[in-house]
């Protein structure tokens, strides 16, 4: 007692403070070792699989996030054996059999990543951690697609990206854990290109407002390259930070540069609100250097041709897929979410739809959800059915090789819908580029990270 | 030497233990998963530091998410540049924020009140739209600053061990992911909460509780107040350094969302929550915050509609309809009830709350051996 009357020195409480520590913290730590130690993340031990959907259901990207969501819950019917089946039919090769993977049933968890990447990375932590997620998927922009890429890596979980166009992901920043099935903005310079030249002629201006993160960056380098290559001259490149909601500081400055086309590399409400604004400050009606002014938006979307109304009338971008395709995939596809839903997926929807499907069809063929199986049944995959054509899942960057599409805003729409018009299917031969351009290092599969 | 009275140590011994002991408790709740035990540390470090300032000297800094995101990034850099140990990542990311705080203390510290407050606010604006667009090939904007395989990481490359495949901080070699990321985090939660309950004690700690409550008087009896009040600031930016920097270890990606006012707002609301003024308040409230957001925002309809299925058809969809615009993406609308019932009815925050459950208890003067909460012992200290 004389001992705490007169209280403890501060060595002793550290002492005691650090054996306590020690005591009680190293302990269950050794201990959980053993609770851990599976032979790879989240392996699935019960009847069902459970996949992780980081979905942007608010933020800039909210509306595709929300169309992405619709197309996870249709897929995961449609694996179980529920529904009509969807894609599952026209898949060619195909192991689904309709019965869940594996013979377990598929499970989801979401998670709202906001369109910032900080959070879309604890929502997929929580959900590999917590909820046991095999796979993770989804995200609408690319910057939340880079950044939950390497989390996967380092968790050791599959990553099958949503809609995301930056060149990085398969790029500067690919990932042995992650693919991608959606188109990059290197393609959209390709295919873009040509059709500008022949539209708008080789003597032009172009201006370009750019949305300030990775996307934005490779979207800008590509169309600069793509325009530059026709003969265009890039009057001014200007980032504009994600989200802003207001263009009107950024479109005033356009009006004076001399300029006479506007390159809008943004998406999203932001594309929808730079573009408004665009057309309300008179930019389609005026004359420069003796010519139209016209608009480019390089990353079309339905949602975004919708949101945006009258005013894309006649505007040129590229899409990776659209419901109006004939090819059996899409109409099988239309079909079955037009019912679910009662309105044609966009290609977000598409493209989540796609790969929830192709990491299922994987599983099936490694015949394990052992990550670094189920990557090489992916790896130089070639497959088809699925509304782009023939498509080959590439091994040297996890980038799907497969058409895509030159849109342009119709100017008789015959319902909300019917917003875009497919210019041309540019083939895969021509969008089809090497992948040492780009850069980064996949890193390794094996062995694979124990989370 | 100076000592410890029995009072704080048996809160520190209780505070290590409700701590350690987290993985298990929290286990019902949903919430004992790595990542979000990590973060209750972190944001309880952040709060804590916090607290230094607003609590005991009474100065409510808008912008200290600023010195967060500071930290982080300064801790990614360190990452990249030097090694991947965590030692000099917290180092280094302890000294920048230090640093800057000094420098934004200096010219904040000049009013006091409100202007403060919006002084503060405007720096860490600034800051934020720095690292968002104007900055970035510091901070890489709104993708991130991430680590890539090509880092040139001087020091691990010096003692010759180039790490094979993807970088993760280390700690003396051993991985910081998971549960031991954990009790890495828990340790500097406890020993930042040895810190802090130090200071409180100390007559520096005096002095600010003296500046808290009537700075003129202060003044008057011939002590100059601003080196206190720079010093508090200062360390309490360092704290928010820490947890910026530990927030990176954990993750190793900096993102300019964490310098937000959003963010700075965040540790405001969670020391009010929890009880400004108290030690163990902050700490409260940032858990209760952090618990809302993880886990209230990721219920959707199809667990509600599972909670719900013992109501009778009919009523059990109301039910999912009504409670779904409170959880999911409307956690806040709840965040926002909990704030204002805890402001009008205890605001003195959660801590109030707990003392006055322990008189109702006990009605002897005596606080009783432990509350019957899961929180630890009330503080008496104020």
């Amino acid at each position: 007692m004389t001992l705490l009357k007169r209280g403890l020195s501060r060595r002793r409480v550290l002492q005691t403070g650090m054996a306590g520590i020690i005591g009680t913290g190293v302990m269950p730590a050794i201990f959980t070792k053993g609770a851990w130690a599976q032979e790879f993340c989240n392996n699935p031990t019960g009847d069902t699989v459970t996949f992780g959907l980081n979905l942007p259901l608010t933020g800039a990207y909210a509306e595709e996030g929300a169309d992405e969501q619709k197309a996870y819950e249709l897929a995961v019917q449609h694996l179980n054996g529920e529904g009509d089946g969807g894609l599952i039919n026209v898949l060619t090769p195909t192991a689904l059999k309709g019965n869940g993977i594996l013979g377990k049933k598929v499970a989801f968890v979401t998670s709202d990543s906001q369109t910032k990447s900080d959070v879309a990375r604890a929502g997929a932590t929580r959900m590999i951690e917590r909820d046991g997620a095999i796979m993770v998927t989804g995200g609408s922009s690319s910057g939340e697609a880079v950044a939950v890429q390497s989390l996967c890596q380092e968790l050791g979980v599959i990553f099958m990206a949503g809609l995301t166009h930056s060149n990085d992901t398969t790029g500067k920043d690919k990932r042995r854990y992650g693919f991608r099935h959606f188109f990059n903005a290197y393609q959209s310079g390709i295919g873009l290109g040509p059709v500008l030249g022949q539209e708008y002629g080789t003597d032009r201006r172009a201006y370009h407002l750019t949305a300030d993160y990775t996307w934005g960056w490779t979207q800008e380098e590509s169309m600069k390259a793509a325009t530059e290559a026709l003969g265009w001259e890039t009057v001014e490149a200007v980032r504009t930070p994600l989200g802003a909601g207001d263009f009107s500081q950024f479109l005033t400055p356009v009006l004076n540069s001399g300029a006479d086309v506007l390159i809008l590399n943004h998406y999203g409400n932001d594309m929808v609100n730079s573009l408004t604004q665009a057309v309300q400050f008179g930019m389609r009606d005026r004359q420069t250097n003796g010519k139209n002014f016209e608009i480019v938006v390089p990353l079309f979307s339905e949602l975004m041709a919708k949101g945006a109304g009258a005013n894309i009338k006649g505007i040129f971008g590229t899409s990776n897929w659209h419901w109006n395709l004939q090819d059996p995939g899409t109409v099988a596809f239309t079909k079955s979410f037009g019912a679910a839903y009662g309105a044609p997926p966009s290609q977000a929807a598409h493209t989540a739809y796609v790969q929830a499907l192709l990491y299922a069809d994987a599983c099936e063929r490694a015949g394990t959800f052992y990550p670094p199986e189920v990557i090489k049944a992916l790896e130089g995959h070639e497959f088809d059915g699925m509304g782009n054509g023939p498509t080959l899942y590439r091994a040297e960057d996890h980038q799907c090789m497969k058409n895509i599409l030159v849109v342009q805003g119709n100017d008789n729409p015959t319902s909300e819908y019917d917003v875009l018009n497919i210019v041309q299917e540019v083939d895969r031969e021509v969008v089809t580029y090497d992948s040492a351009i780009f850069g980064g290092d996949l890193g390794p599969a094996e062995p694979a990270p124990l989370c | 030497m100076r000592t410890m009275t029995r009072n704080d140590l048996m809160l520190l011994l209780g505070f290590a233990a409700v701590v350690l002991a987290m993985p298990i408790w929290l286990q019902p709740f949903g919430a004992a998963y790595p990542d979000l035990l990590q973060r209750f540390m972190i944001f309880g470090i952040f709060a804590v530091g916090f607290n230094i300032l607003f609590g005991l000297t009474g100065y409510l800094s808008f912008g200290h998410a600023a010195f967060f995101g500071v930290g982080s990034y300064a801790a990614v850099w360190s990452f990249k540049l030097l090694s991947l140990d965590a030692i000099p990542a917290m180092i280094f990311a302890i000294v920048i924020s230090g640093v800057f705080a000094l420098i934004i203390g200096y010219l904040s510290l000049r009013r006091s009140g409100i202007y403060f407050s919006i002084l503060t606010l405007a720096f860490a604006q600034m800051s934020y739209n720095l690292a968002y667009s104007v900055l970035t090939p510091i901070t890489n904007g709104e993708t991130g600053l991430q680590l890539t395989i090509n880092d040139p990481r001087y020091l691990d490359r010096v003692f010759g061990d180039a790490m094979p495949g993807q970088p993760v901080p280390t700690l003396l070699g051993q991985s910081l992911g998971g549960f031991t990321g954990f009790y890495f985090c828990a340790a500097f939660l406890i020993l930042t909460f040895f810190i802090a309950q130090r200071i409180t004690g100390s007559p520096f700690g005096m002095m600010l509780k003296g500046i808290k409550s009537n700075q003129t008087r202060m003044n008057y009896t011939g002590v100059n107040t601003r080196p206190y009040t720079l010093a508090a600031f200062v360390i309490s930016g360092m704290y928010a350094g820490l947890a910026g920097a530990l927030m990176a270890v954990t993750d190793p990606l900096a993102g300019a969302e964490r310098m937000q006012w959003t963010a700075s707002g965040e540790v405001v609301l969670m020391t009010i929550l929890g009880g400004a003024g108290t030690l163990v308040g902050p700490v409260l409230g940032a858990w209760i915050i952090k618990y809302f957001e993880n886990i209230f925002s990721a219920l959707n309809d199809s667990i509600l509609a599972r909670f719900w299925s013992f109501l009778p058809d009919g009523l059990d969809h109301t039910a999912v309809v009504v409670s779904g615009k409170f959880v999911g993406e409307g956690w806040f609308l709840t965040l926002g009830l909990v704030f204002v019932l805890i402001v009008v009815f205890l605001p003195g925050g959660v801590m109030e709350g707990v003392r006055r459950i322990t008189t109702l208890v006990s009605p002897k003067s005596k606080p009783p051996a432990s509350p019957e909460s899961t929180s630890p012992q009330p503080q008496p200290a104020e």
